[in-house]
């Protein structure tokens, strides 16, 4: 069973309607006992990271999530909330993946915030990203991106290289949206559900 | 590299999938879901839907379409018409849409382009703005172009920038239905001028009109309607084309 972090941070569909194609028994909860007995666990996330981290903190979420042992998987604003801190509302997060949120540099050619498909620049060969290569485009909607470092399993350049997947023990995380990135998004999803 | 993204566009009237021409003249071209799922496998990077429905019960009809949509579909999809409070963004948000664009209420009460974007973000708001050259000026209408709009384009799209689009949809109503080519000056225009990214809809008849918008014309994308519908252009025929042409296109 999967269960989907619900947080009061808006749209949990579209990571529900993807787990629903795979086949893949979910529940959507912020309870603790069922989140430390999930298969897997998923950190969505859509908006702003303070209010997004305030959110978590008050289910309580925050502090089980560090702790958990089996594979958590945080997408955008969830994956941000894992890092360190982040320069959107100068916000604490979670201190799980080593490297700070900060905003995209915005100039010539880069409009942000990064709306569409990109691609990305795979370091290593780690099961979350079989099947997908460099020229492998993902979609992202994003303003801030986690800085490039060591536990980046996967970089793309949009005005700076930035972490678009992170990998630290059992916790990852994507800057893209496996959930709306078409075959590729469902191949590393299912990828995800079979760690 | 950041693709530049081909939309299929689908007109929705009644819960069902229409193309006009210049507005007029409507056809029934299938199911939107079916339709959606097709382009989907075949590589758009993004559906729009459109609700033309005038009647109540059609606006309900579209709102169980999109959670129809979000269900089967895996790319992101925007979906729009008749959107014209924070609370009518806010259902569509729910059921399930990656993004809505708003046009008529938008012109008429500005600040709700503010609204969606302070409670939702600005990559949930889509500014979609019609204008027609008069006198040598463009200017905006509403209404699928039935009625003026009392502003000038560039300083709307400005203002729309500013009061937090995240997008804004520039549709030319001369071109619009023509197959004659996109407003391409228009575009480069707007994209000197804003810092967000600018689809281009309005014109599209061949793969050479599609790929001058996106270089001469600097458009982030394209959206274009029966030339998917009737297969006249396939899209991995359009995409490896752009490719060929040096385009950065998710193929």
């Amino acid at each position: 069973m999967v269960a989907i972090i619900d947080y009061d941070t808006g749209n949990l569909r579209s990571v529900e309607n993807a787990l629903r194609r795979l086949g893949a028994e979910y529940l959507l909860t912020a309870e603790e006992a069922v989140l430390r007995s999930a298969d897997h666990v998923i950190l969505p996330g859509v908006g702003e990271a303070s209010s997004a981290m305030r959110k978590l903190a008050a289910t309580g979420a925050a502090e089980i999530i560090p702790t958990l042992t089996r594979p958590v998987l945080g997408i955008c604003i969830g994956m941000q909330l894992m890092c360190r801190r982040s320069e959107e509302g100068q916000t604490e997060c979670l201190g799980i993946f080593p490297t700070e949120v900060v905003r995209l540099p915005a100039g010539a050619g880069v409009k942000v915030p990064h709306m569409g498909w990109d691609t990305v620049s795979l370091r290593g060969d780690d099961p979350l990203l079989d099947g997908l290569n460099g020229g492998t485009y993902l979609y992202y909607v994003h303003s801030y991106a986690a800085r490039d470092c060591g536990a980046a399993i996967a970089v793309t350049d949009y005005g700076m290289p930035f972490s678009a997947a992170l990998r630290s023990d059992n916790f990852y995380g994507t800057q893209f949206h496996p959930e709306k990135s078409g075959a590729a998004g469902e191949r590393l999803l299912a990828n995800f559900l079979s760690l | 590299m950041l693709a530049k993204r081909i939309i299929p566009c689908l007109d929705i009237k009644d819960g069902a999938t229409v193309k006009g021409i210049n507005f007029l003249g409507l056809k029934n071209v299938g199911d939107p879901v079916e339709l959606g799922c097709k382009y989907a496998l075949e590589g758009a990077d993004e559906l729009v839907y459109l609700d033309i429905s005038a009647t109540l019960e059609g606006r309900k009809t579209f709102a169980r379409l999109v959670e129809r949509i979000a269900e089967n579909i895996n790319i992101p999809f925007t979906v729009g018409g008749g959107i014209s409070s924070v609370e009518d963004a806010g259902a569509l948000l729910k059921a399930g849409a990656d993004k809505v664009t708003v046009n008529s209420a938008a012109v008429r009460n500005p600040a709700l382009i503010d609204g969606i974007a302070a409670k939702y973000g600005s990559q949930f708001v889509v500014v979609a703005i019609d204008a027609a050259r008069a006198d040598g000026v463009w200017q905006v209408t509403t209404h699928g172009g039935s009625r003026s709009g009392g502003r000038e384009l560039y300083s709307w799209a400005l203002e729309a920038e500013r009061r937090g689009a995240g997008e804004i949809l520039f549709t030319s109503m001369d071109h619009d239905g023509t197959k004659n080519g996109f407003a391409c000056e228009v575009y480069a225009r707007l994209h000197e001028r804003l810092s967000i990214p600018v689809v281009a809809s309005g014109g599209a008849g061949t793969r050479e009109h599609i790929a001058e918008v996106l270089t001469g014309g600097k458009a982030d994308a394209a959206l274009a309607a029966s030339i998917f519908h009737y297969n006249e252009i396939p899209i991995p025929q359009l995409k490896e084309y752009l490719a060929a042409e040096g385009i950065p296109v998710r193929l």
